[in-house]
């Protein structure tokens, strides 16, 4: 396991790089200004993370320290006020389909089917497979998230976990590098919440597509994470924390909860949000 | 007064007949029979029309009342008694020539409704054997290169209401093919929204007889070597003015105001303009769209009647002046049974247009 070499001391905040062939998501110095009335705000400074290729980081931090800000600066739809940004090592231009994203509101288009809603995404990454080749992708992403029967229902007649479902076909079918989630469970009950953790880690899996994740779940970050990044409140937020989480993978959530270490980890987190 | 209850009495059935026709069909979601819903849905709507047509009854009478003595009086004081007495009988024998003319009762508009359509049926027959007539006439007129033959004899009632239907389609399709291209193209860019807006907010309230009066000095000017229908080109060209404004605004609104998380997945999709526009803009806008159509449609309707009126273009509002201004004993009543039909056929073609907009909102609890 590449992160059992990781000791939480020495990826510390500005601490050591990794080595840049395995490094996939590259924020340096990041800094993101909002200018209000009363003058500028000043959300994250000498924000710094390497995320490294098919890795599940996980985010947390106090409401409002700008997680969705730095998410988003990532996907490309908010503009970046200092530092930069590299996929690759290349600087990223705006928003782009190597950067799925998986917004909190399942954002389906409303007026289409689950099929549709994932072809839309298919239809654009792949121009030149058929037809059919496109419809197979879908299907076969829809299938994964247990969606079978459901191909053809218009998106406002899922549920609000359905849909999420449909949310994480479509961003797994565009094969991005790098899949983006804010809070994709927030709005979603226990139940089903757990269900969709199981269904996200099952593709994932599968896929290995570097994912940054953001949850203010403590239990959810240490599930599905390879490293746990904690970020400290806001203004001006950076990172506060790294946490390597060194279950095997592929997890179950009775191994994970039976292990040792688990109330270890717990223990970790929460002491940093509370302080 | 014995027939015309009798009339009444049938005219409340079938009226009682036709509610009952258009209320079974919002009775969809619970096909048990219940008490309380059946109170609710048929029997208190079927009371408000009885009441309704009661009131309208005993204020036509009270009317009739006040015009029948005047002429009385009148009478008595221009000739004298005995021309007084002569009055009274006339007026109570039912004689057209010393009627009062005032609020007609819900009888005599039934009565004139069914003239209407005996005289439709009388017209229509004649111009069927006029056709038949003519056939093979024109037909060798065409062949020869001439103009055929064509009918020009006075349009029925029902053919007012088609023609009435055809300017208001052809001005609700101008204002179609105008407001949702301009809809779109200013929703999609904040600055002509502003560029524009002034404009908008200006001629908005324009009133439809001003609109008129402009169209007839282009259009007239513009017709002037064509021998085409300008009164009709006038009329439905004002009607589409008129009545775009809703939809242009509506259509602006619904594009500019598109959900900010269907435009980020374009962004991240990376969707071409037109794919943008296409697949995600103006379906999203479509419930606002038709909501802008839905109004326009029946401003449209209601400018109408008082374009045709003043442009002098047949249809329904030529209908109602022609009858204004003829001042027969039964005009009256005409002209409430034409302002029943006008108010029956606005009513239904925003049911059409609530019916096509249901079908195109995916939102559809917020509409139901
Ligand atoms: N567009 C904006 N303009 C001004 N301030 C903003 C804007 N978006 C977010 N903020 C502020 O930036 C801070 C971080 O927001 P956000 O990134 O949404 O936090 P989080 O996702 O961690 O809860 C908050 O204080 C919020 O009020
Ligand atoms: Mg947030």
């Amino acid at each position: 396991m590449e992160t059992e070499t990781i000791t939480i001391k020495d990826n510390h905040v500005n601490g050591i790089s990794f080595p840049s062939d395995r490094i996939m998501l590259d924020l340096k110095d990041l800094k993101k200004v909002y200018p209000t009335p009363k003058g500028d705000y000043v959300v994250l400074e000498h924000l710094n993370l390497q995320i490294l290729k098919e890795e599940f980081v996980t985010i947390i931090g106090h409401s409002g320290c700008g997680k969705t800000t730095m998410l988003s600066m990532i996907a490309g739809l908010n503009p970046i006020s200092g530092g930069d940004i590299a996929v690759l090592g290349n600087p990223i231009q705006g928003p782009g389909p190597d950067r799925g994203v998986i917004f909190q509101a399942p954002s389906l288009m409303p007026w289409m089917t689950a099929l549709q809603n994932v072809l839309l995404g298919v239809n654009r990454v792949f121009p030149h497979a058929s037809k059919a080749q496109r419809k197979d992708i879908a299907k076969y992403y829809l299938h994964k998230v247990g969606l079978d029967g459901a191909f053809d229902k218009k998106a406002n007649e899922l549920s609000q976990g359905m849909q999420q479902r449909v949310g994480i076909a479509r961003a797994f079918a565009i094969k991005p590098k790098v899949l983006l989630l804010d809070e994709p469970f927030g709005m979603l009950d226990s139940l089903t919440r757990g269900e969709l953790q199981d269904i996200l880690i099952e593709i994932w899996n599968k896929e290995k597509i570097t994912a940054v994740m953001i949850t203010h779940d403590v239990d959810e970050a240490i599930f599905l994470a390879d490293r746990v990044v904690m970020m400290t409140s806001g203004p001006r937020a950076k990172i506060g924390d790294v946490l390597p989480i060194k279950f095997e993978r592929p997890r179950t959530r009775k191994s994970v909860l039976e292990h040792e270490d688990y109330y270890k980890y717990r223990k970790h987190l929460i002491d940093f949000l509370e302080h | 007064m014995k027939q015309s209850v009798t009339v009444n009495k049938t005219q409340e059935l079938k009226l009682a007949g036709a509610a009952k026709a258009a209320l079974s069909k919002f009775k969809v979601k619970s096909p048990k029979f219940d008490l309380k819903t059946f109170l609710r849905k048929v029997i208190v709507p079927l009371a408000s029309i009885l009441l309704f047509i009661g009131l309208w009854h005993i204020g036509a009478k009270a009317l009739f009342n006040i015009e029948a003595d005047y002429k009385i009086q009148k009478a008595l004081t221009d000739q004298g008694q005995a021309a007084a007495n002569a009055m009274a009988a006339c007026i109570a024998s039912g004689d057209i020539s010393c009627q009062p003319n005032t609020l007609p009762s819900p009888a005599q508009v039934w009565e004139s409704f069914n003239t209407l359509i005996a005289d439709h049926k009388v017209i229509s027959a004649d111009k069927l054997a006029f056709k038949e007539k003519t056939a093979a006439l024109n037909e060798k007129r065409i062949s020869e290169g001439k103009d055929p033959i064509t009918y020009t004899g006075r349009p029925s009632f029902v053919d007012q209401i088609f023609t009435s239907l055809k300017t208001v389609f052809a001005g609700f399709l101008l204002a179609f093919f105008i407001a949702v291209p301009i809809g779109i193209i200013i929703g999609l860019s904040d600055t002509l929204r502003n560029a524009f807006n002034w404009l908008i907010q200006v001629f908005k309230p324009v009133s439809p007889v001003v609109w008129l009066l402009l169209v007839f000095m282009i259009v007239k000017t513009m017709t002037k070597d064509s021998n085409s229908d300008s009164a009709f080109i006038i009329s439905f060209i004002s009607v589409g003015l008129c009545a775009m404004w809703a939809t242009l605004v509506n259509t602006a609104m619904g594009v500019s105001s598109v959900d900010k998380d269907y435009i980020n997945v374009a962004k991240v999709l990376k969707l071409g303009p037109l794919q943008k526009v296409f697949k995600v803009i103006l379906p999203s806008s479509l419930p606002l769209i038709f909501t802008g159509l839905r109004i326009t449609l029946s401003v449209a309707w209601m400018v109408l009647i008082a374009i045709e009126l003043l442009a002098q273009s047949p249809g329904l509002g030529s209908f109602v002046w022609e009858e204004f201004q003829n001042g027969a004993n039964d005009s009256n009543s005409k002209i409430i049974v034409a302002m029943f039909i006008i108010g029956i056929i606005g009513f239904l073609l925003d049911r059409i247009m609530l019916t096509i907009q249901n079908m195109v909102s995916f939102n559809k609890n917020a509409t139901a």
